[in-house]
């Protein structure tokens, strides 16, 4: 069942245009995370999924609802800021119950002293009181419900936000990059929390972030945004290994993936080095086209064979792994390969080395960006006098 | 023993050295700290123990007679009366209003350095030049302000003329010089409001302006409103220009306020002792405000 | 809906504020207005903006010729000036080794700078002008100059900037081999700008408009600061001359309301950080 959907929406602040026309759905249950680099719109796509902002053109619907002029207020969706954006002066507990108060108290009611003399009212505060004892005991968070924001620390006003954006069984949860405030350890401890979070609550969860990481590891889908395009939604294994577009694969995956600038010719035949692709040309004449490998299907070795030749520029020591930074000697193009430490042992800065890379894992793009359909048809040792 | 000593020697100097250097940077504002503050501040407890009056030769230390004195002073008594209904007018009355205005001009996207400006031009103007202006407007027959009022049938009082109305109209002159003061401290204090709080009282329910005034706005000028209630309190106890300019006091007392008595009293009238022990309930006035501020209401304001 | 409820709201504020600044704006107004009104026109009708006979030149050489509006603007001047300058080189230095050396005596600075705040000219007055008194430096620069010459105010401002300031730029000026005079002067007065700044407009406006300390010390036209220079005119005026008693006011206020138009985006500031630091 499609809880949001979004269609065609489109913002520009002054002339400088935000979003360009994003559609897409999020069903019930399903986590889905937008991720891209600062500046693609994420944010302000989220903020007109909240209603803090309005879209300039494009209709939202909640729940089979049209929402699109309704206010924030009325659209039954709860958001963690990044800031956790806690009422300084509220203890923790006021600010849980702070949602639902607006909701279930009147104006009136909602006075002090003189909102306690209205009839109702001491019941539904015990009921608001119930509620956020419970919700604090689900986040065990209970000894905090006395403080106020000042006296937490980032964790725990993080968890108190998460509480007061899940106390009124919302019918979408926003989060605006809750992490990023958080110090490295905290940082992935609490990503499993808030998957887990996710899967109780099975509401459905738009996540903003701009660190990939975050994004393939704990969404079901991850929607990558890049200078106001939705480039890509699909689960994170798709995203990562079959990204649709040049901007997709170079933002996803560390280090980043390969990409070599070479031609397509006539036939639709691209050669590489010792690598020969079969893609399909549609201009019928010999075109630029990119190639992309990530570094882990690229593999290094000392012998003189391989697919190219290239030369060690550069190696990191990273523990489990090294990268090993290398430079083409024919085409001249950089080459980052992921390999192990045994591997690497033989290897020194300078030295010529042979690379080869998995077929079936190169990737052709066109010099739009787009992914052009290209399957291996053959691959030969590079010896070391000839030309790629 | 002896390498111990030159240790020693070497970890000290540098720190002296800075000490010194510290004190002598220091010194000049220290020197005009005691003569022109400290001093004169003790000083004017010592007088208001004496009997001290300019152009007489001698003096002698008469204890609490100068006190007792006041206490029974029906003069003194109605200066600290009309100063206290004066302050109860000007301070409420310019923080309200110049938080208003400032929520308004902070609400709106244009016009807002203009309408800044306006409000904010009487703090910059010469305020015994402007109280001239706000006689002649205050004037009982050829004044504007009761012309104004008499286009709607209504006969305007004798505004600084009668004892029954005088101090409010000093208010009024005092609330329009000191609103714009109070507003831009109060812009400022609302710019520096995290946007991302007023998103989250949006999707946290709060609908009304209302609704997002009490939950956000309100508590975030906590500190911004008690430091302009402080300020604002003791403009208002130390008002003199006006009512020196335009009533000295009158009609009938109906204007003296603190400053202008003391003034009277120490400058006019030469009685230097009595006029010190009536600075010093003045001093103890201020003092008092000042522990208000940090002492109780400054707990309540501050959330770290 | 939005829109139009948005549009209602923005009438009803604009309305408010522009009514608002009406009568903000009312005293200038009528300043400006009857500064150029004849006597008699001034007595018949009072609501009327436009004076029927221009009588600008008039009123504006009565008040000319009665006070010698250059005198006072003059003493003005370099009453504030002298006292701007005196404040400045006093707490800077001060307020720097308070912030940045460390000695014993910081922490009573400290706190005598926090009763020195508590302490206005209104209550030092009478000691000091007993003393003015028996030094015989009445109607002088120096006893209309003195009194201001420390400005705890100051300190207290200049400290909480200069703690801002990162000791590593002060320990690299050290090693540069710069005294700390020379780091006083070469360091941190650059990067103290802002605030000398927003401390000069505070002070000026402060003095400039002060009337209690004049009016005690001095009795002689020849020091009068501009609100005594108005104090005499009114008095020797004393009837019921508005016309020329508006242009007066005119002249007297127009030198800093003129200045703060110019300037009004440093005078904002000025007074918003000298107010919430203070």
């Amino acid at each position: 069942m499609t809880v949001l959907s979004l269609r065609g929406i489109a913002k520009s602040y002054g002339g400088n245009t935000i979003l360009k026309s994003i559609t897409f759905e999020a069903e019930a249950g399903e986590f889905i995370a937008l991720v891209g680099p600062s500046g693609c719109g994420k944010s302000t796509l989220l903020r007109i999924v909240a209603g803090l902002d309005h879209a300039d053109h494009g209709d939202i619907a909640i729940a089979g609802r049209d929402v699109s002029r309704v206010p924030a207020a009325d659209r039954n969706i709860a958001m963690v800021f990044q800031s956790y954006a806690l009422y300084p002066h509220l203890t923790a507990g006021q600010n849980i119950a702070v949602p639902l108060a607006m909701r279930r108290l009147t104006a009136m009611q909602r006075l002090p002293l003189l909102g306690s003399l209205l009839p109702g009212q001491r019941q539904i505060c015990a009921d608001i009181q119930r509620q956020v004892d419970e919700m604090a005991s689900s986040l065990k968070i209970d000894h905090l419900l006395g403080r106020k924001p000042g006296q937490m620390s980032g964790g725990q006003r993080q968890r108190v936000a998460l509480a007061r954006a899940m106390v009124r069984r919302p019918s979408v949860f926003l989060m605006d990059e809750p992490l990023s405030n958080l110090d490295a350890n905290l940082r992935v401890h609490a990503r499993g929390e808030i998957v887990d979070l996710h899967r109780r609550a099975g509401v459905p969860t738009l996540y903003v972030t701009h660190d990939q990481s975050e994004a393939l590891s704990m969404a079901d889908r991850v929607a990558v945004m890049i200078g106001g395009n939705l480039l890509q939604l699909a689960d994170p294994r798709e995203i990562y290994d079959n990204p649709a577009h040049i901007e997709v694969a170079r933002f996803l995956g560390q280090p980043k993936i390969n990409v070599l600038e070479t031609r397509m010719d006539a036939s639709g035949v691209v050669r590489f080095g010792g690598l020969v692709l079969a893609g399909e040309n549609r201009s019928a004449a010999e075109t630029p086209v990119m190639v992309g490998v990530r570094p882990e299907f690229v593999r290094v070795r000392a012998d003189n064979g391989g697919m190219l030749r290239a030369r060690v520029e550069r190696m990191e020591f990273l523990g489990s792994e090294v990268i090993v930074h290398t430079r083409l000697d024919a085409i001249g193009g950089a080459v980052t390969i992921k390999s192990t430490p045994s591997e690497a042992a033989s290897l020194s800065t300078g030295m010529p080395v042979g690379v080869d890379v998995t077929p079936e894992r190169v990737m052709l793009f066109g010099r739009d960006g787009e992914r052009l359909a290209a399957k291996p048809i053959g691959m030969m040792t590079v010896l070391e006098t000839a030309n790629g | 023993m002896a390498s111990v000593a030159t240790v020693d020697r070497f970890a000290i100097e540098p720190a002296a050295r800075e000490a010194r250097v510290a004190w002598l940077l220091a010194l000049p504002a220290i020197v005009l700290l005691f003569l022109f503050i400290l001093l004169p501040t003790l000083a004017v407890i010592v007088l208001g123990f004496t009997d001290f009056e300019l152009g007489y030769a001698g003096f002698r230390f008469v204890g609490f007679e100068n006190y007792a004195e006041l206490v029974s002073d029906r003069t003194f008594l109605r200066s600290l009366w009309n100063t206290a209904v004066y302050t109860i007018i000007v301070a409420p009355a310019s923080i309200i209003l110049a938080l208003a205005i400032a929520m308004l001009i902070e609400a709106e996207t244009r016009g807002r350095a203009f309408f800044r400006t306006v409000y904010f031009l009487p703090v910059a103007s010469l305020l015994v030049a402007m109280a001239t202006v706000w006689q002649f407007l205050f004037h009982p027959t050829i004044g504007p302000v009761n012309a104004f009022l008499a286009t709607f049938g209504i006969a305007g009082p004798n505004w600084l003329g009668a004892s029954g109305t005088v101090l409010y109209g000093l208010a009024i002159i005092g609330v329009w010089q000191s609103v714009g003061f109070n507003m831009v401290l109060f812009l400022a204090g609302l710019t520096a409001i995290p946007r991302e709080l007023y998103a989250a009282a949006q999707i946290d329910g709060a609908k009304s302006w209302f609704d997002r005034f009490r939950l956000v706005t309100w508590p975030m000028l906590g500190p911004t409103t008690l430091f302009v209630t402080t300020i604002s309190v003791i403009n208002s106890v130390k008002v003199f220009e006006t009512v020196k300019t335009l009533t000295e006091g009158g009609p009938n007392k109906a204007s003296e306020v603190l400053l202008f008595t003391i003034y009277q009293e120490g400058f006019v009238y030469l009685r230097v002792g009595y006029a010190s022990a009536m600075t010093v309930v003045f001093l103890a006035i201020l003092v008092a405000l000042m522990f208000l501020q940090y002492r109780v209401l400054d707990r309540k304001v501050h959330y770290a | 809906m939005i829109t139009t409820s948005l549009s209602m709201g923005r009438v009803a504020r604009l309305t408010v504020l522009s009514l608002g600044a009406l009568i903000f704006l009312a005293p200038y107004i009528f300043m400006i207005s009857t500064a150029g009104k004849a006597q008699s026109e001034i007595f018949s009708s009072s609501l009327s903006l436009i004076p029927q006979q221009w009588s600008y030149i008039e009123n504006f050489s009565k008040a000319l010729s009665r006070v010698s509006m250059s005198t006072l603007f003059i003493n003005g001047v370099i009453v504030c000036a002298l006292i701007f300058v005196v404040q400045v080189v006093v707490a800077i230095p001060c307020a720097y080794a308070m912030a940045k050396l460390r000695f014993q005596a910081a922490r009573t600075m400290m706190l005598l700078v926090m009763i020195g705040l508590l302490v206005p000219i209104h209550a030092t007055a009478l000691p000091l002008y007993v003393a003015f008194d028996r030094l015989s430096v009445l109607n002088s620069y120096l006893a209309l100059v003195a009194p201001f010459s420390i400005s705890v105010f100051a300190i207290f401002l200049f400290l909480q900037f200069f703690r801002a300031i990162p000791d590593d730029l002060i320990q690299a000026a050290r090693l540069d081999g710069m005294s700390e005079a020379g780091i006083v002067v070469r360091v941190v007065v650059p990067n103290a700008w802002p605030a000398i700044t927003a401390f000069a407009i505070f002070s000026v406006v402060a003095h400039w408009n002060d009337l209690f300390w004049p009016l005690i010390v001095v009795t002689n036209q020849d020091y009068a600061t501009p609100p005594l220079g108005l104090l005499y005119f009114r008095a020797a005026e004393a009837g019921d001359d508005y016309g020329a008693l508006m242009a007066a006011t005119l002249i007297i206020t127009l030198p800093l309301v003129t200045a703060f138009l110019l300037a009004q985006k440093r005078f904002v500031e000025g007074i918003t950080m000298t107010g919430l630091k203070g």
